[in-house]
């Protein structure tokens, strides 16, 4: 997971207003968005990257999509596989409700239009780890249409600057997920798992609005919080639970969009911004080369930190697209268009869902920094860290500090600690309460802060010793007594006179 | 009829039973049965028989012989479609429509003959051979044809059954068992039913669940019953229609099973006769048996007008169209990976894939998977 906003890989240049770039400013002109790649060795026009992103995320239900068979993390192989799942012939698809609620709440968060009546398809292809040669998906009419994210980025390593973007999302739809292939070239098979086949994912699209691999990786960070807040999703990228595709391509300004080459399957947040900046260089200066960029599918190899062409998927596919006969139509409603005689486990309403969605994480952003007085940025790094937020409240509570004041050791001595480490928060050695106890005895002015991140020195070794006990230890106590502090200082001044 | 009977004890199950795998025995020549499970059926009888005895049968079809298509899914009992692709595959679970017979005591003999993956209206075009109608060794029949030269091609003198569900139409047909099986989608039970002289009843589609049943076109297949007579298909069709939750395409409603009143009041009834069904190359025969049914019920008071169906001459594109699409689409699980046949080429995927279908496969089926591709591709 990103640890805070602001560079943590290195780019050839960099997009928004402001910053520098190893090869050299970009204009803010030259598109509506301000992101350009100035203009190389020849001297021709810049270029315009364009970035769109269909995102995978895999549906938090105890079950698949179309069969009752569980939804299981690294079971053993081919242990969660239904008869459906296996593509027995004679077996059906019958739809599940939670993951059809999951795609409802996602698409209300994102602002979409929820289609009342939504249809599946078939897509064909042959492949080992898709046992009935096609995926039922939803081609024609998906769940929901035309939304928005927003998502912001800081334009600096400080992250004193942070500015708002929007990327309009064209579309959600639900689909299968398919099984996992492993090639075992030294005994040239093939392993097939199907435990995978059939999980519910949603399909999200990301219309071109993105200029860079920052604002793709910012933008599918933050899709990732709202999966996570809805529970939709738990969206693990590490789990690939939320996997991205990433359409990229450079034009011109005022001229028509280039060929987009598509790289697919990016399984974090790092790879895809790598793997987005690498394309488009790479288009970049194929095309300054007088070359073409081929409409082709690439992949990322994260350990040479560039694209390659995927070797099974050469030329267009043609999907053979056709409705799913035994799924007739998905009929959602609302309050209004409720019938009357109903049975309430059967129907899905949008009105209800709408009423009971949670607080997403723009809203709770704001709510931080309105109750506390917190900074934006820092409101950010709450919610990029899990469990962070929990903590900085909680010690919030316990203790007479100014939330103000609290919110520099947490996203200072805390976090860089953990980071540093490479703990989360839950694994900190260092709860909320020992924290708040130290943060007490600060304010009480019975330690100075110096001793004060000394004692924190202590805490982090983990022996289980309070604040106050530490303080005793090491003498670290502030002597209020005003003669005893004159006698120190007498002292001192004796002492150096004798030199 | 032999429901009474076995309430009254004038037969037992046991014996039923019994019978009717011996005569399945003896009219092998007809190629009706693809497996016969005698043990599992005469330990279902045995059930039955105990369940009589305590005054306590389940219903109707308790005990009762009845046969099932092979393209429908029977736990533990081999189900091959007629295919190589599915020789030696044996499901792991039963169809509904199938469960919900023996549910009710029904005693299953065995799968019945058809043609590969049910394409095909002769019942000719399955691996195992095809089926022969039981009216091709009647006195009717030897009397029509002419007498052949060798005896050895008296044994080849016989009349298809039709299809697909062939197997099912000729087992009725043939008194080997009661009530049988098939399924319709263009006419496979109507069509073998009107062969071998039996009633076929095609359920309106959403009636009756298709889960279990090895799909050609989901959207236009339906189990099919084939029975002796027209009551016997009420009841079996009573049985088996509802609302399926494994059946996404199942009506909700609630189903209530009804029974035919013994007189039939059709003077309340419009019967139409579409003009164009009026095909020419129609055989005279069957134009003079046609308008013999239209005169039963004109004199019987029913309104019987003509009709225009006006889109009729393009029923048979739109069907060929639809259904080879369909076919190519269902058939594209058959690959060797999971089930069934699978080639002993390993050079890669693909071609394991390859000479799987193309081993597993039939020319009609193979015709119709790359008529239904052509027809889906989008350039």
């Amino acid at each position: 997971a990103v640890r805070g906003c602001g560079g943590v890989w290195r780019r050839v240049w960099q997009c928004g207003a402001g910053g520098s770039a190893s090869r050299g400013q970009c204009a803010a002109a030259g598109s509506a968005r301000g992101a350009v790649v100035p203009a190389g060795k020849s001297g021709l026009a810049p270029w315009v990257p364009v970035v769109g992103l269909e995102i995978h995320a895999q549906i938090s239900s105890n079950s698949k999509l179309f069969s009752g068979s569980q939804v299981q993390f690294a079971a053993p192989p081919n242990s969660v596989v239904s008869f459906f799942d296996a593509s027995l012939p004679g077996t059906l698809p019958v739809i599940n409700r939670r993951c059809v609620e999951a795609a409802v709440m996602t698409g209300l968060a994102l602002n979409c239009s929820i289609n009342k009546r939504s249809l599946f398809d078939r897509k064909h292809y042959f492949y080992a780890d898709l046992p009935a040669g096609y995926q039922i998906t939803q081609q024609r009419v998906p769940i929901a249409v035309n939304g928005t994210l927003s998502y912001s980025l800081c334009t600096d390593h400080k992250m004193s600057q942070m500015v708002t973007k929007t990327v309009r999302i064209k579309q959600i739809q639900l689909e299968q997920d398919s099984g996992k292939s492993l090639h075992d070239d030294s005994r040239s098979q093939t392993l097939v798992d199907l435990n995978r086949a059939g999980v519910g994912l949603m399909e999200v699209v990301m219309e071109p609005d993105m200029c860079c691999g920052k604002e793709a990786a910012a933008a599918v960070r933050e899709l990732q919080l709202i999966l996570q807040t809805l529970g939709s999703s738990h969206a693990v990228m590490a789990e690939g639970q939320l996997r991205v595709d990433a359409n990229v391509s450079v034009h011109h300004p005022g001229e028509p969009y280039g060929v987009r080459t598509e790289v697919k399957n990016i399984n974090s947040l790092r790879f895809l911004a790598k793997a987005v900046d690498y394309e488009i260089q790479r288009q970049t200066e194929e095309l300054e080369n007088g070359g073409t960029i081929l409409n082709e599918t690439r992949a990322f190899d994260s350990k040479l930190g560039c694209t390659v062409p995927m070797r099974d998927k050469e030329g267009k596919q043609d999907y053979r697209f056709m409705p799913e006969p035994n799924l007739p139509p998905l009929i959602l409603y609302d309050t209004k268009s409720l019938p009357a005689n109903i049975n309430h486990q059967q129907v899905v309403n949008i009105d209800r869902i709408h009423e009971r969605l949670p607080d997403l994480p723009s809203v709770k952003r704001a709510k931080l920094v309105e109750q506390y007085g917190i900074l934006p940025e820092h409101s950010f790094t709450l919610l990029n860290e899990d469990g962070l937020t929990e903590f900085f409240e909680s010690v919030v509570k316990r203790t007479q500090m100014k939330p103000k004041k609290v919110i520099g050791w947490i996203l200072n001595d805390l976090l860089s600690y953990l980071n540093q480490h490479s703990l989360t928060v839950k694994e900190s050695p260092v709860n909320s309460s020992m924290l708040a106890n130290l943060l007490n005895l600060l304010e009480k002015k019975e330690i100075s802060s110096t001793a004060a991140k000394q004692v924190l020195g202590e805490l982090w070794k983990g022996e289980g010793k309070t604040p106050l006990e530490i303080v005793k230890e090491k003498k670290l106590e502030l002597i209020q007594d005003q003669e005893a502090l004159e006698q120190i200082c007498q002292a001192v001044i004796d002492g150096q006179k004798n030199e | 009829q032999v429901s009474a009977a076995l309430k009254e004890g004038h037969v037992t199950p046991t014996e039923l039973c019994q019978r009717c795998l011996a005569l399945i025995k003896s009219t092998k020549f007809l190629n009706a049965y693809i497996t016969v499970v005698e043990e599992t059926a005469l330990k279902q009888a045995e059930e039955s028989e105990k369940r009589y005895r305590t005054g306590q049968p389940l219903g109707v079809l308790d005990g009762i012989p009845i046969a099932v298509k092979d393209n429908f899914s029977t736990a533990g009992i081999e189900t091959t479609c007629a295919s190589e692709m599915l020789k030696g595959y044996i499901p792991p679970y039963s169809a509904t429509v199938v469960q919900k017979l023996l549910d009710q005591g029904a005693v299953l003999l065995g799968k019945t003959n058809l043609d590969e993956f049910a394409m095909g209206s002769g019942s000719t075009d399955g691996v195992f051979g095809p089926v022969r109608n039981p009216w091709s060794y009647s006195r009717q029949y030897k009397e029509k044809s002419v007498p052949k030269s060798h005896p050895e091609d008296e044994d080849s003198n016989w009349v298809i059954a039709g299809g697909s569900s062939g197997g099912s139409a000729a087992a009725v047909s043939s008194f080997t068992c009661f009530a049988a099986l098939g399924s319709d989608t263009g006419g496979s039970t109507r069509n073998p039913a009107a062969h071998c002289g039996v009633v076929g009843l095609k359920p309106t589609y959403g009636l009756i669940s298709r889960h279990g049943l090895i799909p050609l076109v989901n959207s236009m297949d339906v189990p099919g019953i084939l029975t002796r007579c027209v009551d016997d298909a009420a009841v079996v069709l009573g049985s088996l229609a509802g609302h399926d939750p494994k059946d996404s395409t199942t009506i909700q409603d609630n189903f209530k099973p009804f029974e035919l009143p013994n007189l039939i009041d059709v003077s309340k009834l419009s019967i139409g006769i579409p003009k164009e069904y009026h095909a020419p190359g129609l055989s005279s025969e069957i134009l003079a048996l046609w308008s013999k049914a239209a005169d039963l019920f004109k004199n019987a008071g029913a309104n019987v007008i003509e009709v225009s169906l006006p889109h009729t001459h393009y029923s048979i594109v739109c069907y060929h169209v639809l259904c080879t699409a369909e076919v190519a689409s269902n058939m594209a699980r058959f690959d060797g990976l999971e089930y069934g046949h699978r080639s002993d080429m390993n050079k890669s995927t693909e071609s394991m894939y390859a000479a799987t279908r193309r081993e597993g496969f039939n020319d009609v089926v193979r015709g119709r998977i790359l008529s239904g591709n052509y027809f889906l591709l989008k350039q």
